[in-house]
């Protein structure tokens, strides 16, 4: 095992808490983020529900020591990927080469939509520094900058499977010796944009979305950003021999990206992307289906995603299914952030055992005869954590997560 | 392992789409914009398709088929897309109705096409690729980072992939040539230029006209010239290789003031004994520009020599063999392929 991937810090911001310890007690303690629009500037306020984080930007920037006037995607990605980085807490060393992989849909299009208004009544009176962030890799070499790692920065964007992307080709930048670290993961903020983009596709939930439920009615959308400290066999041996220098949730033993090839935005029926990316990771991590012990759904609650998810799972699991849910049920799809989040969720669910709940679960989806998980639950027997991201432009990837 | 690029096609504003030669005319600039020279996509895309697609997905969809069919592959093991910006006109369309519509009755098919992965995903959905299908939007290194990820896909001894599409694409509006204008990008860097380029990657020795990918490689913010220096010779050297081993050297240089400093700087230090082109008169100014020069790379390995057509000097260089390329995007992210006749 000379060539496996560790992790070794966490970090997470989302609706239902502004760092990784609030989200875990908002996970143990049932509590979703997903409420009436109180920050976002739209003629939907009121009529749709999402999942905010609560913070305005200045505030936002006040905890990450930064300009308010950047992106509130580049403030999101700052404070998750700093965490992490304060998490993993990573022996002070000059050799080591780090690189920073992240993933966004929207890059800055919070502060381009309020750019473009100004733009279309008067261009001369558009403030150009509106529009600095507008690329995706704006954002990323922004923070890359705050965090002050240069060795290898990138960016990747793939609808809702960005961020796991992400996590693996960190890995894989690392097992081909390329880098020693890499803080990967993803970020992306509530925008007019993307609330109006699911708006006109009529695939959000007009109340709290309710995941893998025969009534199930869309999704809501959330925002936030979740990122990973991966690092090599020799570093992380090295992490733990000096136990003061933190610890090592677990490894990074799967991974897997397939395309579903059948539509730009819906999912085939039979779920062939699905099928595929989780066939695909378990392959590489040389484990059988009855080896999982938990899988986070990307489970998005739109009556499309749920069904091709729940059919992918049958044919590679068949009726003996592992606990599972969608953590969507709290933080709302939170894009491309959503595999970043869910990953720091699937580590802490192999490192303690935790399994989340499914909110708002009620009837089993029809042909579907597997439950997700209802309640909070420490499962000490947790080994294996499956964690799925499926998207527009059919791709489709999932991470496995292992116990050392 | 050696990577071989067996097909390389260029949608680029010369007459070099379909060609696995030069074009033999020079078209130069009319203002401070180079359009794509856009062939028929009837032959390429369902004509069903091609009134709903935006231009840049054309761009795309139309190149990645040339360059498999030049491969003689009809589905790849992989399909990896850099594009900075994206599909900008779906984007500003969309901004444009969310503003003028008040977030009402709007239709979803700009949205759908403004996702960054649209090209990409287009591309599998066509070619009913199942396979491993990434996109990268890291500003002007986009296509360098598909270009590493390609390269690894391909080296991963326990990977599935044998062979590769790889490409960029990047289009210029109205809209974004406007505001980079007001930012001044035209001062210091004289032509707007956009493309798609894909090639076609794979691990093994094949036909004859096979170039080989020898490596690629990145870095971001240099704190000065010497940095630059340093770096590109550690790459050289990396690879057992020193410029002496260099027949050309294809280098980012556009006329613009600003970045032409470091060129220049270069040309006088290591540099200096090479025979150095530029590529930019051809496809103007873009994030992913280094995607033509690599093409632009393959067509002068296949012939040996350097078009004389396209208004270069004719340089003694013998048969040329080994090609370094060096780009760097406003200064910040700097690029380096170095690719050689098999």
């Amino acid at each position: 095992m000379s060539k496996g991937v560790f992790i070794v810090g966490l970090g997470a911001i989302s609706a239902i808490g502004n760092d990784l310890r609030e989200c875990i007690s908002a996970l143990e303690n049932g509590r979703t983020g997903i409420d009436a629009i109180t920050r976002l500037q739209t003629t939907h306020r009121g009529r749709i529900p999402v999942a905010e984080v609560k913070l305005t930007n200045a505030e936002l920037a006040n905890r990450a020591a930064a300009s308010p006037r950047v992106s509130r995607t580049a403030l999101l990605s700052l404070l998750a990927a700093r965490e992490a980085l304060d998490d993993a807490a990573l022996p002070e060393r000059s050799d080591l080469r780090i690189g920073f992989i992240s993933a966004n849909t929207v890059g800055g299009m919070d502060r381009s939509e309020q750019f473009f208004e100004v733009w279309l009544a008067d261009p001369s009176h558009a403030k150009l520094r509106g529009i600095v962030q507008h690329e995706c890799g704006a954002v990323t070499e922004w923070v890359a900058d705050q965090l002050g790692i240069g060795d290898y920065v990138t960016t990747i964007s793939t609808a809702c499977s960005s961020s796991a992307n992400a996590i693996f080709f960190g890995a894989r930048l690392i097992r081909q010796g390329l880098l020693d670290v890499a803080v990967a993961g993803g970020a992306d903020a509530l925008t007019k944009f993307t609330l109006n983009g699911f708006n006109s596709l009529m695939i959000l939930d007009g109340e709290p979305c309710k995941p893998f439920d025969e009534d199930r009615n869309g999704l809501n959308l959330g925002e936030g950003s979740g990122y990973l400290v991966l690092v090599s066999e020799r570093l992380a041996s090295a992490v733990m021999n000096g136990s003061e220098h933190g610890k090592i949730y677990c490894r990074l033993s799967g991974w897997a990206n397939a395309n579903d090839a059948y539509h730009q935005t819906a999912s085939s029926p039979d779920g062939t992307g699905s099928y595929l990316a989780m066939q695909g990771a378990l392959e590489r991590s040389g484990l059988c289906p009855s080896d999982i012990s938990y899988i986070n759904l990307h489970g998005t609650g739109t009556r499309n995603n749920d069904m091709a998810e729940g059919i992918a799972i049958r044919r590679l699991f068949g009726t003996q299914c592992p606990k599972m849910s969608s953590t969507k049920s709290f933080t709302g799809h939170t894009l491309g952030a959503s595999g970043g989040i869910e990953a720091v969720f699937s580590a802490l669910s192999v490192k303690y055992g935790f399994i989340y709940p499914n909110l708002r679960f009620r009837t089993p989806m029809d042909g579907f005869s597997c439950l997700p998980e209802t309640t909070f639950s420490c499962d000490p027997a947790v080994a294996h954590v499956l964690s799925n991201s499926f998207g527009f432009g059919g791709n489709c990837s999932s991470l496995i997560f292992s116990k050392l | 392992m050696e990577t071989i690029i067996r097909a390389a096609t260029a949608l680029s504003p010369q007459q070099t789409f379909g060609r696995t030669s030069f074009p033999g005319e020079l078209k130069d600039a009319t203002g401070d914009r180079l359009r794509c020279a856009e062939p028929d996509y009837r032959n390429y895309i369902d004509p069903s398709l091609i009134r709903r697609m935006s231009r840049i997905i054309k761009m795309g969809v139309a190149t990645a088929r040339e360059s498999l069919r030049e491969a003689g592959i009809g589905i790849p093991d992989a399909i990896v897309t850099g594009t900075a910006y994206g599909c900008l006109s779906d984007t500003v369309q969309f901004l444009t109705r969310i503003i003028e519509q008040k977030e009402a009755m709007l239709s979803p098919t700009a949205f759908i096409q403004s996702t960054h992965n649209t090209v990409g995903g287009q591309i599998a959905l066509m070619l009913r690729c199942h396979g491993y299908n990434n996109t990268f939007v890291h500003r002007g290194l986009s296509f360098e980072s598909a270009l590493l990820d390609a390269t690894l896909l391909l080296e991963e001894t326990d990977g599935t992939v044998f062979n590769v599409l790889v490409g960029s694409v990047e289009e210029v509006t109205d809209t974004s040539h406007a505001i980079l204008r007001r930012f001044g990008m035209y001062r210091r860097y004289p032509v707007a230029g956009e493309g798609a380029a894909f090639f076609v990657l794979t691990n093994g020795r094949r036909g004859e006209d096979d170039v080989k990918l020898d490596a690629v490689s990145t870095f971001y913010k240099p704190k000065g010239i010497e940095e630059i220096e340093r770096r590109i010779v550690a790459f050289l050297a990396e690879r057992q290789t020193g410029m002496e081993d260099i027949d050309l050297v294809i280098t980012g240089r556009d006329g613009g003031k600003d970045g032409d400093a470091i060129y220049g700087q270069l040309l006088r230090s290591v540099f200096r004994a090479a025979v150095t082109i530029p590529y930019k008169h051809l496809c103007g100014e873009y994030p992913t520009s280094a995607s033509f020069a690599l093409w632009f790379a393959v067509q002068i390995l296949r012939s040996g020599t350097i078009p004389t057509a396209l208004g270069f000097e004719e340089t003694e260089t013998g048969r040329i063999r080994r090609i370094l390329i060096y780009n760097h995007y406003l200064g910040i992210h700097h690029s380096l392929i170095m690719l050689s006749a098999c």
